[in-house]
């Protein structure tokens, strides 16, 4: 039997373990190569599909480049205003409450401009899932300085490196959320190697269980990503970059689970 | 040469050069193409029939472009096989 033939008998239905999550529309990403957005998108469209909740999930889209998240995610989606998709969530959690609500935030939308929505939503301990990618940078608007970039990290408004005796230090929101009593599952992941994407995948799949079982808290998830054309590397390298510099600063593992193990 | 065990697919309209699946391949049977596609990004492609289905492409790829098979290994079919018989063992002690 020839190479091409095994192949060929290789392909069947039974042999599939991995395609397109059906949650998730055919319309192609408007992400650059490389970006963590769609690898973060895909997992939460695998776990809608996994635990069959398309119909009762209700997401929250914000302001950055994940703002057309709901062109690509097959579930009801809004739109929220610049740093208010946990706000928003919060109501309609509130009027729905027997529908699983998750908010997708960047750190530009999350930890500056929507700092104070995020805290007291967390503190009111809203049962919402609150996702957060931190790429330390703002994406969409050409690669200014946020609030979580790193000390020393050159952007289009620090190009000499960002000075914290001038520009303050970079924000660990994660740990602060950690902090408050409302929330029950805090967690740091990253999704640049295929074991790190099963972790973060069993994180949104632990969150939206814990929502479903009406537990009161917020889950609270971090994803560190990278931003390739903004950091101006390959996306090969800008994950290596990250590895090295990132991840020191924002360690991954669970900072708060709702049993208080670690 | 290898003998395949799984097969990969990839949507080369949807894909965007990015080759982390050619850093997460652990056979490195993904390259970059020579062509670019429609939208003018230069695709990666398989080159070699050696692929073991283990997913590591298709989890790392941001625009969801990679679809995987594996082959059933035939250990499980066994044991299935023999669990069935077990099954029927018992009905009858049952009875």
């Amino acid at each position: 039997m020839s190479e091409q033939t095994i192949i060929d008998e290789i392909k069947t239905e039974e042999n599939l373990v991995y395609k397109k999550p059906e949650a998730l529309k055919d319309t192609p990403f408007h992400y650059c190569p490389g970006c963590a957005h769609g690898v973060v998108h895909r997992l939460i469209a695998e776990v809608i599909d996994e635990m069959g909740i398309q119909s009762e999930t209700i997401g929250v889209a914000p302001v950055g480049c994940s703002v057309f998240a709901y062109n690509y995610i097959d579930v009801d989606m809004t739109e929220a205003a610049h740093g208010r998709a946990s706000a928003v969530a919060t109501g309609i959690k509130r009027v729905l409450p027997d529908r699983l609500v998750f908010s997708y935030q960047g750190d530009g939308d999350l930890a500056a401009i929507g700092t104070g929505e995020t805290i007291h939503t967390c503190n009111r301990g809203e049962n919402v899932l609150i996702i957060f990618i931190n790429n330390g940078i703002y994406g969409m608007t050409g690669g200014q300085m946020a609030p979580t970039t790193l000390e020393n990290m050159k952007s289009t408004t620090t190009p000499f490196g960002r000075d914290v005796s001038v520009m303050g230090y970079p924000l660990k929101i994660t740990e602060l959320v950690a902090a408050l009593p409302g929330t029950q599952y805090v967690t740091r992941q990253a999704v640049y190697k295929p074991g790190l994407v099963r972790k973060t995948k069993k994180a949104i799949r632990k969150s939206f269980e814990l929502q479903k079982e009406n537990k009161n808290g917020t889950c609270f998830i971090e994803v560190v990503a990278n931003c390739p054309s903004n950091w101006k590397m390959t996306p090969v390298e800008s994950n290596k970059w990250l590895e090295e510099n990132m991840l020191p600063f924002y360690q991954l593992g669970d900072i708060k689970t709702p049993n208080g193990r670690k | 040469m290898a003998k395949a065990k799984g097969d990969i697919i990839i949507d080369v309209e949807i894909c965007k050069g990015c080759e982390l699946c050619v850093e997460a391949c652990p056979e490195n049977i993904i390259e970059t193409a020579k062509q670019v596609n429609n939208k003018g990004y230069l695709y990666v492609v398989k080159v070699e029939d050696s692929c073991t289905g283990c997913t590591n492409c298709a989890l790392v790829c941001p625009e969801a472009a990679i679809t995987v098979y594996r082959k059933v290994k035939k250990k499980k079919e066994l044991v299935t096989k023999i669990s069935n018989v077990t099954s029927d063992i018992t009905l009858k002690v049952g009875k």
